[in-house]
């Protein structure tokens, strides 16, 4: 384990990026509708976004919703955690400045689309869970394992991740190309495929062997009204 | 008051800048002249928060129409440069240009701000040339972290000037120019969301925090930009912010070693 702390904390201090519509996705980067106008054509670089401070929360946190939302999107996603600046690296290389792996929950309210930063609809107080921990690269295969999602105890989405150190190699020297991944940021570079919705009341968990298990809960807003 | 980071004899410092006379004063007390220091960005952001089509007139000149709500996108920590820093431009990019643009540093917490209050958040402006390089847009959450989230590729300063210093952030004249040629002047007046609608937007769903900045868009005035330009924002009440633009440098790809063996203290290899 490269960072735990005695209480629940959020073990990351750098920028989170994030990567939509990777080899995941089901909605692919081929389908008809990106052939349209406003996309016209499918995207030619990885399709990143930023996860903003305000958005991380500790395992077992609760995620507070305004009653005006009445479901959200969930995701979990491989947080890969980079150990030094990284600019410039070649995929055979890229792994090397990673120094370990934790959990996030991607956090979305439905019905954004692919063309604008979705910020209202991501960025939300509490929208990132990260955690528990950070174990470190050599402790784990990632490539054998299988990232899950629950929702109240019942599986909602997976993804296996073999095949996923390549994936991230390759990720990392397209994005390290043109800016430097500083040392604490973090990758989302895995999510699971579905966006399965939860409403107020859920527990959301992302699950993967070796690295644990990553909790949160989708509660009310205290004193919302203005 | 003015307040700038700089790097000094080696030492990274705070300084308040007395600007008559082109002088920054450390907490020690000594003095130092602006050609002595390198500009640093004058605050490690936060959250950074920046306004795409924000004029009326430049959402025009790029052939958009002027947004409903306001077109949000983020930025890293990784795109900031000082004054009097460089910024590269990469050899197939034909399409880099400037955008002034005022930039508002947030001073406190704050969760559904109203407009009224919006004010009350504030700690103070600065100015940041939000280079975009035209040749890498897409359509997917545009525009793309390609094009404004590249190193140094967002210069910013040279100072933050105290709120209370600024009558009204709203009426302040915006210039660039390119080798010393006027190519684009606004004024914040002509902002489609301004700063107080800006605040209560973005708190309405988001906590607002110490170090977070908003860069609130900017007028029109497009010209694409080469190695060698010189390039000055300026900003009424604030100041000059200076960049040239140089190429972009060709990466040696160096051989890393995992980072766990990495000691951070080792020297690099002398140069053979």
């Amino acid at each position: 384990m490269v960072g735990s702390c005695l209480r629940e904390c959020v073990p990351i201090d750098g920028t989170v990026y994030g990567v939509a519509l990777d080899g995941d996705d089901p909605l692919g980067t081929h389908s008809e509708l990106f052939s349209r106008p406003p996309y016209n054509g499918a995207p030619i670089t990885p399709v990143l976004f930023i996860k903003p401070r305000n958005t991380f929360l500790a395992h077992n946190g609760i995620v507070q919703l305004p009653r005006t939302l009445g479901e959200v999107e969930a995701n979990a996603a491989l947080a890969v955690v980079f150990g030094r600046d990284t600019r410039g690296v070649a995929a055979a290389q890229a792994l090397n400045a990673v120094v370990g792996y934790t959990l996030a929950i991607d956090l979305a309210e439905p019905g954004a689309d692919f063309f604008r930063p979705p910020i209202r609809e991501t960025c939300r107080d509490g929208f990132l869970p990260v955690g528990p921990v950070i174990v470190s690269r050599d402790a784990i295969d990632i490539g054998s394992h299988r990232l899950r999602l629950e929702i109240d105890g019942r599986e909602a989405a997976s993804l296996s991740l073999e095949g996923s150190d390549e994936r991230i190699a390759k990720l990392i020297e397209e994005v390290s190309a043109f800016m430097t991944f500083r040392a604490g940021d973090v990758l989302l570079a895995s999510r699971t495929p579905l966006r399965p919705c939860a409403r107020i009341g859920s527990r959301i968990s992302a699950i993967l062997d070796g690295i644990g298990r990553l909790h949160c809960c989708l509660g009310l807003e205290d004193g919302v009204t203005r | 008051m003015k307040h700038a980071r700089i790097a000094y004899r080696g030492a990274l410092r705070t300084a308040l800048v007395e600007q008559d006379d082109e002088l920054l004063l450390m907490a020690d007390g000594q003095r130092a002249g602006f050609d002595e220091v390198v500009w640093l960005p004058p605050l490690e952001p936060r959250t950074v928060f920046a306004l795409g089509l924000n004029y009326a007139d430049h959402a025009t000149e790029l052939s958009f129409k002027a947004p409903e709500r306001p077109l949000i996108f983020l930025k890293g920590p990784n795109t900031f440069v000082g004054h009097n820093g460089y910024s590269p431009c990469p050899a197939d990019v034909r399409q880099m240009h400037f955008e002034c643009e005022l930039a508002v540093v947030i001073g406190r917490k704050g969760r559904r701000i109203r407009q009224e209050q919006a004010y009350d958040y504030v700690a103070g402006y600065t100015i940041a040339n939000d280079y975009a390089l035209r040749e890498y847009l897409e359509n997917y959450y545009r525009p793309n972290l390609r094009v404004k989230n590249r190193d140094f590729c967002t210069p910013l300063g040279p100072w933050i000037v105290d709120a209370m210093d600024i009558a009204d952030p709203m009426a302040l004249g915006l210039r660039t120019f390119v080798n010393g040629e006027a190519e684009q002047h606004g004024n914040t007046r002509d902002m489609i969301f301004g700063i107080p609608a800006l605040v209560e937007y973005l708190s309405d769903f988001m906590t607002l925090s110490p170090g977070d900045l908003i860069l609130t868009g900017t007028p029109k005035g497009v010209r694409y930009l080469q190695p060698g330009d010189e390039v000055i924002t300026e900003i009424d009440g604030i100041g000059c912010l200076a960049n040239t633009i140089i190429p972009e440098p060709r990466g040696q790809r160096r051989e890393l070693v995992p980072v766990a063996e990495t000691p951070s203290w080792r020297c690099p290899e002398p140069a053979s």
